[in-house]
């Protein structure tokens, strides 16, 4: 068990769990409304008209990175290691964002708030992407393109 | 309306400031747990099993509520079936978290941290998202991919 949690952050990631679970329960009975990142960053831009109305849409959204500069600030450094090149952002970008809406969700809204409602829906989507990203961080290593 | 927006901008932040907190805003973090058969770091196992403790109550506490705090009404998915859109999304969009070790969220909390970056991404990210309008109303078929 050490040996595992080796290079993990167990307590810090309960603990920001649990925040992001708060602030999708605020979402949910604050608004009425799934805390679903990727349709709210479609709705905020534009993309969609489905969803929450646009000026929640782009509260959330500006939300986000003011979270996270409060940290920093408070907290000290936020570590955000970008290894990957532009190649790898763009592809990985690419497929998110059109993964996503195909699928109707991602971590956010049908990991966090789907999986917790026990929507079938949800944890079939979530078991599809925790296997493929295994299976493309796997494979990316086997090639030699691991970071 | 200003209400519902200060409240979604609370949630925002708290979210964002999770997501900090977590080690989440971190690709390569994200990455070492998908990582499964290398140097697994089971950190986003925590992040998950955290997030789901408030939400699985929220969620109880939901279905005695007639209507949320600060709207009119709820308005919650209702979609029930298991359609190849659904998986087939689900899989490209894992395809692309396991290739940059960014979600959405994370993406997008990052440009306080890692603006160019997290700015390269998430411009790919909507473009894909427009991509996808280019689909036709009922993509039964194309969901099926890769």
């Amino acid at each position: 068990m050490g040996n595992l949690l080796a290079n993990a952050m167990p307590i810090q990631g309960l603990i920001g769990g649990l925040m992001i679970g708060t602030a999708s329960a605020i979402m949910l009975l604050g608004v009425g409304r799934i805390a679903g990142v990727s349709g709210l960053a479609a709705r905020a831009v534009g993309i969609t008209a489905e969803g929450a109305p646009r000026a929640l849409a782009i509260a959330f959204v500006i939300g986000l990175p003011l979270g996270a500069a409060l940290v920093a600030m408070i907290l000290g450094p936020v570590e955000a290691r970008f290894e990957q090149g532009v190649i790898a952002l763009v592809i990985g970008g690419l497929l998110v964002g059109f993964g996503t809406r195909l699928g109707s969700g991602c971590t956010s809204g049908h990991g966090v708030c789907g999986m917790s409602r026990l929507s079938a829906r949800s944890l079939v989507a979530t078991a599809a992407f925790m296997v493929t990203g295994f299976a493309t961080v796997a494979a990316m290593n086997a090639m030699g393109l691991g970071q | 309306m200003i209400r519902s927006i200060v409240v979604v901008l609370v949630a925002g932040a708290l979210f964002g400031a999770g997501l900090a907190v977590s080690g989440m805003a971190d690709p390569q973090r994200v990455r070492g747990f998908l990582d499964l058969f290398g140097a697994w770091d089971p950190t986003l196992a925590f992040v998950m099993g955290g997030a789901l403790i408030p939400m699985a109550i929220a969620w109880r506490i939901q279905t005695r509520m007639a209507a949320p705090m600060a709207a009119e009404r709820f308005a919650l998915p209702t979609h029930r079936d298991l359609d190849p859109r659904l998986i087939g999304g689900a899989a490209l969009f894992g395809i692309g978290w396991g290739v940059a070790g960014l979600c959405p969220g994370p993406a997008i909390a990052d440009l306080a941290i890692a603006p160019a970056p997290a700015a390269i991404f998430i411009v790919a990210m909507l473009g894909g998202m427009m991509l996808h309008r280019l689909l036709p109303a009922t993509p039964s078929k194309q969901g099926a991919a890769p």
